[in-house]
């Protein structure tokens, strides 16, 4: 497994621990309410199991797998997959945390904005690698 | 295919089938006399979806194709494996038939059904986390 694959999945486990620990406090809070104000945790929780685990996820394995190239660097633009793991993962602290703690708006939207340039980067990425193998 | 991943990947598969069926009653108040009360079962709709398919895929395929945790135990503590979907999926029943219940009948006392679920899927989470952890590294 490359390294920056087991960047991601590393990051990606740890968004699973966080959003499933957030998920468990809501749904315990349904059962037997303990604070109002636990609400807030929702985004955060649909942030880290959406993008921070599952998304992230996929991208890690994909880096790995996806068919290498002869010749060059056998993954390609490495460097966009790199940005595609920084940004993703402040995109999703900065939606998370704004939402969660009333922030202003801007925070969460720019969070959005790094999600977005980070699918475009990884994406520009693995398109080339989306080939038959060996050529 | 190891035989937990067997289980998981046919498990996720049943789920996704209901979460559909799901979708389906979910969607029928719009077109039909059903109680508007269905809606209740949004939220098992959603993680029947995303935790009895999408994330039980992904364990299942994990547990079976990530790097080896060493030439005796390959791929970690099944154990631990075993034990992720049993609580997994005990969790997620709890949820499924505690939740609803709750919403419309909270004075009964299925409130502790809803709190025990989330405390089974969160340990089941965590074990996976520890037992996958060791097995994500470079080559």
């Amino acid at each position: 497994m490359p390294r920056l694959s087991c960047w991601f999945i590393r990051a990606a486990l740890l968004y699973l621990a966080l959003g499933f620990t957030l998920g468990a406090l809501l749904l315990v809070h349904k059962g037997v309410p303990l604070h109002p104000a636990l609400w807030r945790v929702l985004p955060p929780h649909l942030e880290c199991v959406l993008l921070g685990w599952t998304l992230q996820l996929a991208m890690g394995v994909a880096f790995w797998i996806l068919p290498r190239f002869p010749q060059g660097p056998a993954r390609g633009r490495e460097a966009l997959a790199w940005w595609a793991f920084g940004l993703l993962n402040v995109g999703v602290c900065l939606v998370g945390v704004g939402w969660m703690l009333g922030l202003p708006g801007w925070v969460p939207f720019l969070g959005r904005v790094l999600e977005a340039v980070a699918a475009v980067a990884f994406a520009a990425h693995a398109w080339p690698r989306v080939k038959p193998f060996a050529t | 295919m190891p035989a937990v991943t067997r289980w998981f990947i046919k498990a996720g598969l049943a789920y996704v089938v209901a979460a559909l069926l799901l979708g389906v009653v979910l969607a029928a108040p719009a077109v039909a006399p059903v109680p508007p009360a269905v809606a209740v079962w949004g939220p098992v709709y959603f993680h029947l979806f995303m935790v009895g398919w999408v994330t039980q895929l992904i364990f299942g395929v994990a547990y079976w194709m990530f790097p080896r945790y060493s030439r005796d135990k390959p791929r970690g503590n099944e154990g631990q494996a075993v034990a992720t979907f049993i609580l997994l999926n005990l969790g997620l029943v709890c949820r499924a038939v505690g939740e609803p219940i709750h919403a419309l009948w909270p004075a009964a006392h299925w409130r502790w059904v809803v709190a025990l679920s989330a405390v089974l899927q969160w340990l089941a989470g965590m074990i996976f986390v520890v037992n996958t952890w060791a097995r994500v590294k470079e080559r």
